[in-house]
């Protein structure tokens, strides 16, 4: 190991501002789109000269955004939620027992998350119309749901992998049912790869536009990326910029707490003390 | 408190592998059992089916009288105590504890009492609060052993669970487990692969090869009269000394001395057939310095020379090497294997069978020098040469 020289702190601090500069510098600008005027949206300047928050008031006033969002947030809960209990399940009976046909199971669930979106949507929108699921929540989730949970089957079997058996034997011996096992000694465990799937599957159904998109024609079901797309100007000369970037704005608020919440419960070494060596 | 019967239990796995056959074993009511033998001979696997972990592919497993072959762990009242400890991290040693009771649905003051009682007799009452990642490998064992204790059931079951401590530990441990064991008086099945631990523990040893039982008995039983080959190789640290000898007229040849047998091996030995071949099996503690022993003992044995290759000092005891020559222990191929697990045949480079005399601390003996030896006969023990069994067995 070289030592940490002041010449290779300075070297990292440079690096590490050069990345988030890079990453964060998109999001910043649309902070600052999101608080110009309609007027002042082409002045180049990166600061806004007459910050307004006219923008944001527009986008929850306007009929068709805050519906978007309890769309949003309500169907990718319910993806997220769906998934974990499914996945879980699934992933606890992949690791732990013995059955024919286990490795094609899982790569039968990879091989699904691999399938192009684009080339289901058009079948899906015919079907979905035939069966009377076009423009509802559950038209949104079920295709959100087989996209991720295979993901959350293979994060969810790595963790239960990782768990000792003797745990659940020790839980077996103490009087607990199978379920009781799970729930009280298991599943605690497996807590920071639940969160970790948990994220992933939240933010694949809430940052999805093509489903969406074609799947939804109203505000029952139409969710904030898609709706974003119909704020107009005051006129049709006018861009939306504004509107559009103060949606991107309140968009992107869940995520973050979202991700602020489950980061702090992934800690990992939860496991440290179970069994000896 | 209840008594455990394994009526011919056999564990056959799907690819036709019997971990455990014919198993047949009683544990009373209060009894300490060990079950002991080297590592895949089935000892756990018996554990496991008497815990519920693992099925039993026939045979008939009956606890208190009831058959439970196909009851489940849960339902058995059986407490375990795992070689991983297998505490579960995320709660503390008052809920690890507390998990079984809470289980069980008992109420509050009950569960709260008995965990309390049960940190007492285990001395971890300041650590109740603490989870298991912050505990020392000792205190780890001592929760596990908690975990089964507040449960007060019908049978405890131990795999290997001192298996992880430092040796110290484990001799205090040792001690603790059974000065619990005997205050609770719980049926007890203990399993190790240590014989120390299994001579030191039981009530009675049940010791096992190939998924066969060889012997139960009380330890001293099993040391003093052990039914074949194996059992007296693997009871006795340093383990018995095994030369070839021939039988004739009353007189055993071995390689190093003819010896005269005394009535009491001959009645034993019952009619043989002149010039067998058999194994001799002669304990490290029935050898002696020949100058430190009176007439009257002398006559009960034989003295021989021989040459020491190494004097271990003990301080209560030297342990002494010396080499003899000897035909290989020729047997069947069975035996072989027996022989390896029991540790018998230590050969040096020339050749010569390695023997290990066990002399008192008087002993004048050096390494290297050429001393006069003598064995009791009356301790001497014969193991056919083709099956192993004990011709000296008493049953």
């Amino acid at each position: 190991m070289t030592e940490n020289t002041p010449t290779r702190k300075t070297l990292w601090v440079v690096a590490a501002i050069g990345v988030l500069v890079y990453a964060l510098f998109p999001v910043a600008w649309i902070i600052s789109l999101s608080l110009k005027t309609p007027a002042s949206i082409g002045d180049g300047s990166f600061l806004p000269t007459h910050a307004t928050l006219s923008n944001y008031t527009a986008a929850f006033d306007s009929d068709f955004f805050p519906p978007a969002l309890r769309n949003s947030i309500g169907i990718a809960l319910i993806t997220t939620v769906l998934a974990l209990v499914f996945a879980s399940a699934a992933a606890y009976a992949i690791t732990r027992l013995e059955f024919p046909g286990k490795t094609a199971i899982l790569a039968g669930a990879l091989a699904v998350t691999m399938f192009p979106a684009i080339s289901i949507v058009g079948g899906l929108y015919n079907v979905w119309r035939n069966v009377g699921l076009y423009d509802s929540w559950p038209g949104l989730f079920l295709p959100y749901l087989s996209f991720s949970l295979p993901l959350c089957i293979y994060i969810l079997s790595a963790f239960f992998r990782e768990i000792p058996w003797d745990l659940e034997k020790a839980a077996q011996m103490d009087g607990a049912t199978p379920m009781q096992a799970f729930r009280r000694v298991i599943l605690p465990l497996a807590m920071p790869g639940v969160f970790t799937a948990g994220i992933l599957a939240f933010i694949a159904a809430w940052n999805d536009f093509l489903f969406a998109n074609v799947l939804t024609t109203s505000n029952a079901a139409r969710t904030a990326p898609v709706a974003m797309a119909y704020f107009t100007g005051a006129s049709q000369f006018q861009q939306p910029a504004g509107a559009i970037a103060a949606g991107a704005v309140v968009v992107t608020v869940p995520i973050l707490i979202m991700v602020l919440i489950f980061q702090r419960r992934i800690v990992s070494g939860l496991t440290a003390g179970a069994v000896k060596g | 408190m209840a008594d455990i019967v394994l009526d011919n239990v056999v564990k056959r796995y799907p690819d036709g592998f019997e971990a455990v056959k014919n198993l047949n074993l009683t544990i009373d009511d209060g009894e300490f059992m060990i079950l002991v033998g080297p590592s895949g001979c089935g000892k756990s696997t018996a554990l496991n089916m008497i815990a519920g972990l693992e099925d039993i592919s026939s045979g008939e497993l009956r606890i208190e009288g009831k058959v439970v072959n196909r009851v489940a762990p849960r339902d058995r009242d059986i407490a375990m105590v795992f070689q991983s400890y297998a505490l579960y991290p995320h709660m503390t040693v008052r809920e690890n504890m507390a998990f079984a009771l809470k289980l069980a649905k008992a109420p509050k003051e009950e569960i709260d009492r008995k965990v309390q009682e049960a940190a007492e007799i285990l001395d971890l009452t300041e650590h109740l609060a603490r989870k298991p990642a912050n505990l020392s490998g000792g205190q780890r064992q001592r929760v596990a052993m908690g975990r089964a204790i507040v449960r007060d059931p019908k049978a405890f079951l131990m795999d290997e669970p001192l298996s992880n401590l430092d040796a110290k530990l484990r001799v205090q441990m040792r001690a603790q487990v059974a000065r619990i064991q005997r205050q609770l008086n719980t049926t007890t099945v203990y399993v190790t692969h240590d014989q120390t631990e299994a001579m030191t523990l039981g009530d009675r040893v049940a010791l096992m090869l190939s998924g066969v039982l060889q012997q139960v008995g009380s330890p001293m039983e099993l040391y003093n009269n052990p039914a074949n080959l194996f059992v007296a190789g693997f009871i006795g640290s340093p383990g018995m000394n095994f030369v070839p000898a021939t039988l004739e007229n009353g007189t055993a040849h071995l390689p190093m001395t003819d010896v005269q047998l005394p009535q009491q091996v001959l009645e034993r030995l019952g009619r043989e057939a002149p010039g067998r071949r058999v194994i001799a099996g002669i304990r490290p503690e029935d050898f002696e310095d020949a100058t430190k022993i009176d007439n009257d003992s002398r006559a009960r044995g034989a003295t021989f020379k021989t040459r020491l290759d190494l004097v271990e000092a003990m301080g209560a005891e030297y342990y002494a090497h010396f080499g003899i020559t000897a035909g290989k222990l020729v047997a069947s191929e069975d035996m072989q294997d027996l022989r390896q697990d029991a540790g018998v045949e230590e050969r040096t480079e020339s050749g010569e069978t390695v023997l290990v005399a066990r002399l008192s601390p008087e002993s004048r003996a050096r390494s290297g020098e050429e001393v006069e030896l003598w064995l009791d006969a009356t301790k001497m023990h014969f193991f056919d040469e083709k099956s192993g069994e004990a011709l000296t067995y008493a049953r």
